[in-house]
């Protein structure tokens, strides 16, 4: 499994070539230009030039991209043409906020579809079935921009229960999650990333649970006398692996593709620090948070597949 | 027994979070303004600063002075400008290409260190001359446009500068007005280190920095010793937090998060008011307007600039934004000493058709490039479409193309020629004659000079531009533009549309903000009540 393992990491180094080299080649091929995103329209083009050559932008897109891969394979991401931070220190810290929020999420997310699904599948037909569906069906259907936004209405204008927006008063630093005046800013941001995932797992837990619970070796613990409750635990470890591949993937979207939700409820994470990047056209914030979501996904695929063959010795990893 | 269980711990749970959302922040005896700006990011607070005008009103003007500043006092007139770090300036009447500025003495830096020639002179260095050690060649891309129109500086005295200028420029205090000076003893203690000088930036404004939460917040606090006492804050910190979303900024207020919200949407404005917060309005010099390509294709003909002048309702435009917006048949807004007398096209729908038919271009095909959203284009989507209706109603046929505000910024920058568009809909900011009127219509300005982005060109105009440069009376000078101006208004080289009247929406809590006409705003005489 370790020579496995080995395998798929040395495979990340293509796949991360692969990600960085067609997102410069995107970002290029846009029309717009992170200079111009700066300057004032009265600036004397010669001006544009010198400050278009102290980015290195002047060089021919390859030298471009070579520089910024030899620079990142000696540990620097540069600096942010926006505002000349560092894009290591940036990177981090919005991965860290978002890291946060999505797997608290996804928990969440995890334990209510086992739950539900599970409830679902025991009673198939029934009204408790109906309404579960129904849950599942709202929480891949519902756009989460939209849900935010309501959520927004409700809690934080209409009850005015929770905050609306931010990280509270001193923002990311010194969040802490474990106190409640921090964490109530988290609530709502939570809450519409973890529906989605929620209706989609809660949905393949219920089919997948329902497959297995209509198989033979389900009969014969019957016949044997098992109680319902041992039998749908037996079923349930059926059902783990896929679950647990659903898992990773739910979070690697979440940790990914959390724009719309971060930017409504302007939670300083990857997805709004990607939305910034991509408007303003600065490749090298670009660059360096795409490279890091792109192995952080890699990784928890990996790692779910790891996982998988642990939790049933027929899936074997060699 | 377990239902009862159940429901104590829901109780308890409930009790638990009720308390802490009533754990309001401690009782504090700062008063505290907090801003929602429309800017994505924090812009940038070290002295030059980026996203456009939002980021001078905010990170610029609140920790720098420049030379001279922008009077920011009035609702009722267009801000001016008024002596800032320099008490006064005169050209030499025996020499119209060299000025002196007399320094204001007696003003700090908030480190403490002193503000003289040598400080002026070392900024202009610092954007100016790529072999000096503090040049900062990002400082120079964002603000070397302040000083293009400079050929040299030199120091007098402690208190005096003289500046030498390639051209005559009589507009060069307005310019004056746009570079911050930074501590220069600040930056030098540090080596010219600039990333360790983001850490604790230093002017000389009435606000100091504070504290930095990159993409977060950006908290200043009062300078108590600002050398205009009628300018030291009335309110003991400020924040400024960004918040692009519209609906978000609406609902920080309306759940107290922020205090102050900048370009609430209108459709949210209703509830806003509903809930007690104050809406300000007033106009300023935004136009919504369309740029149009006037050396070819179909707007090269003035028949057809009219008729697409005469094609537009534009009280329904003004309407549909709750009333947020007002008619406009100028690049000027009224107060503005050049806005002269311009054609007032009324609405007219036939006669525009009439024009169109004259001109030999009916239907007539046009492109327009238009943003999805970005800084001073106001809702472009519905306000596009509205035009595209009016104007089809008319004889045109419009083909609007989306694109996101970056790309759009690149094809102003490049020009009507090189950018296949008939017109595009991209949102200026005339806030002085330089801006508004010769940068915009002088011939020697179209791309990639600056910003006569569809090429227009008309020799009276032209001559009246080089004069108005060399006039340093500012009556005469007034004058010139004036006539400058309507000359251009005659010939409709653009689809004027409306005039943003820049909403801003208030808590109660706060009283005292008086909104000037400009891009440009003062915080200062702000007090939080409690």
């Amino acid at each position: 499994m370790w020579l496995y393992a080995l395998r798929r990491l040395l495979l990340t180094i293509p796949i991360l070539l692969g990600v960085t080299i067609i997102c410069f080649a995107l970002v290029k091929l846009a029309p717009g230009d992170p200079i111009q995103n700066l300057v004032r329209p009265e600036t004397p083009p010669e001006e544009v030039a010198k400050l278009r050559a102290y980015y290195g932008l002047d060089q021919p897109v390859v030298i471009q991209y070579f520089v910024w891969l030899w620079r990142v394979l000696c540990g620097d991401l540069g600096r942010s043409i926006a505002n000349n931070a560092l894009v290591s220190e940036e990177v981090v810290r919005a991965f860290l906020n978002t890291l946060n929020i999505a797997l608290i999420s996804v928990v969440i997310a995890f334990v209510a579809s086992m739950a539900l699904g599970i409830i679902a599948a025991t009673r198939q037909g029934g009204a408790v079935d109906k309404l579960v569906t129904a849950i599942a069906v709202f929480g891949i259907s519902v756009p989460t921009f939209w849900l935010a936004v309501v959520l927004v209405i409700f809690f934080a204008v209409n009850l005015n229960w929770l905050p609306a927006t931010g990280m509270g008063a001193d923002g990311s630093h010194g969040f802490n999650y474990f106190d409640w005046n921090d964490f109530k800013f988290a609530v709502m941001p939570i809450i519409a990333l973890a529906l989605p995932p929620l209706g989609i797992m809660t949905r393949t837990t219920r089919s997948a649970l329902s497959e297995v619970l209509n198989q033979d070796f389900i009969q014969t613990l019957r016949a044997k006398g098992l109680s319902e409750g041992r039998i749908i635990v037996h079923a349930v470890r059926n059902i783990m692996p896929g679950a647990t591949a659903m898992l990773g993937l739910q979070l690697g979207y979440l940790i990914g593709g959390s724009v719309l939700v971060e930017t409504v409820f302007t939670w300083p994470g990857t997805g709004f620090l990607l939305n910034k990047a991509i408007l303003t056209r600065d490749i090298p914030l670009l660059q360096g948070t795409i490279l890091v979501l792109a192995t952080v996904f890699v990784l928890i695929n990996l790692v779910v597949d790891l996982a998988q063959s642990m939790i049933d010795p027929r899936i074997k990893r060699i | 027994m377990k239902v009862s269980r159940m429901r104590g711990m829901f109780t308890a749970a409930a009790i638990a979070v009720l308390s802490g959302i009533g754990m309001a922040s401690p009782a504090s005896a700062e008063t505290v303004l907090r801003v929602a700006m429309t800017a994505a990011d924090i812009p940038d607070w070290t002295g030059a600063p980026d996203q456009g005008y939002e980021g001078y009103r905010f990170a610029g003007y609140t920790m720098y002075d420049a030379l001279a500043l922008w009077d920011l006092s009035s609702s009722d007139k267009a801000a001016d400008i008024v002596p800032g770090l320099a008490t006064s300036w005169e050209v030499d009447p025996a020499d119209p290409l060299t000025w002196t500025f007399k320094l204001r003495e007696g003003v700090t830096f908030h480190d403490g260190c002193p503000w003289n020639a040598d400080s002026a002179i070392w900024n202009f260095e610092r954007v100016k001359n790529s072999t000096s050690p503090q040049f900062n060649a990002r400082h120079a891309g964002m603000q070397g446009w302040a000083v293009g129109a400079l050929a040299g500086y030199e120091k007098v005295d402690d208190y005096t500068i003289k500046l030498k200028t390639t051209v005559p420029a009589s507009m060069l205090p307005y310019s004056m007005a746009m570079l911050y000076m930074i501590s220069n003893c600040g930056v030098t203690k540090l080596d010219n280190n600039y990333e360790k000088y983001a850490e604790r930036p230093a002017g000389t404004g009435p606000y100091m920095f504070d504290k930095l939460v990159p993409h977060e917040r950006l908290e200043l606090v009062k300078n108590p010793n600002y050398w205009n006492p009628a300018r030291v804050p009335k309110h003991d910190r400020l924040v400024l937090l960004p918040m692009p979303e519209a609906s978000t900024r609406a609902a920080a207020l309306l759940s107290g998060q922020v205090d102050f919200v900048e370009a609430p949407s209108p459709d949210t404005i209703p509830a806003l008011k509903n809930a007690g917060m104050q809406i300000v309005t007033v106009p300023y010099p935004h136009n919504w307007d369309y740029l149009l390509r006037v050396d070819k294709g179909p707007f090269s003909d003035i028949r057809v600039r009219k008729a697409a002048n005469m094609s537009i309702n534009r009280q329904d435009v003004a309407d549909m934004l709750q009333g947020v917006a007002v008619p406009a048949y100028n690049t000027l807004i009224e107060s503005q000493p050049w806005y002269g007398s311009p054609p007032i096209y009324e609405y007219d729908t036939e006669g525009a058709r009439k024009l169109l038919e004259e001109a030999g271009c009916l239907p007539c095909k046009v492109k327009i490039g238009i943003s999805t959203s970005g800084s001073g284009q106001m809702q472009p989507l519905p306000m596009n479409e509205l035009v595209k209706e009016q104007m089809d109603e008319a004889g045109f046929e419009v083909e609007l193309v989306p694109m996101d505000w970056n790309a759009l910024i690149a094809v102003f920058f490049q020009g009507s020629e090189a950018s296949g568009f008939d017109g595009i809909n991209f949102s200026m900011a005339p806030i002085d004659a330089s801006q508004g009127v010769v940068n915009k219509w002088w011939s020697q300005m179209a791309p990639p000079n600056c910003c006569n982005w569809g090429f227009y060109k008309n020799e009276e105009v032209d001559k009246l531009a080089l004069a108005a440069m060399a006039e340093f009376d500012t009556a005469k000078r007034d004058a010139i533009l004036t006539e400058m101006n309507n000359k251009v208004m005659a010939d409709a080289p653009e689809l004027f549309i409306v005039h943003d009247l820049n909403p801003r929406a208030l808590s109660p809590k706060l009283s005292g903000f008086v909104q000037a006409q400009s891009w440009f705003q003062d915080l200062t005489p702000i007090v939080v009540n409690r």
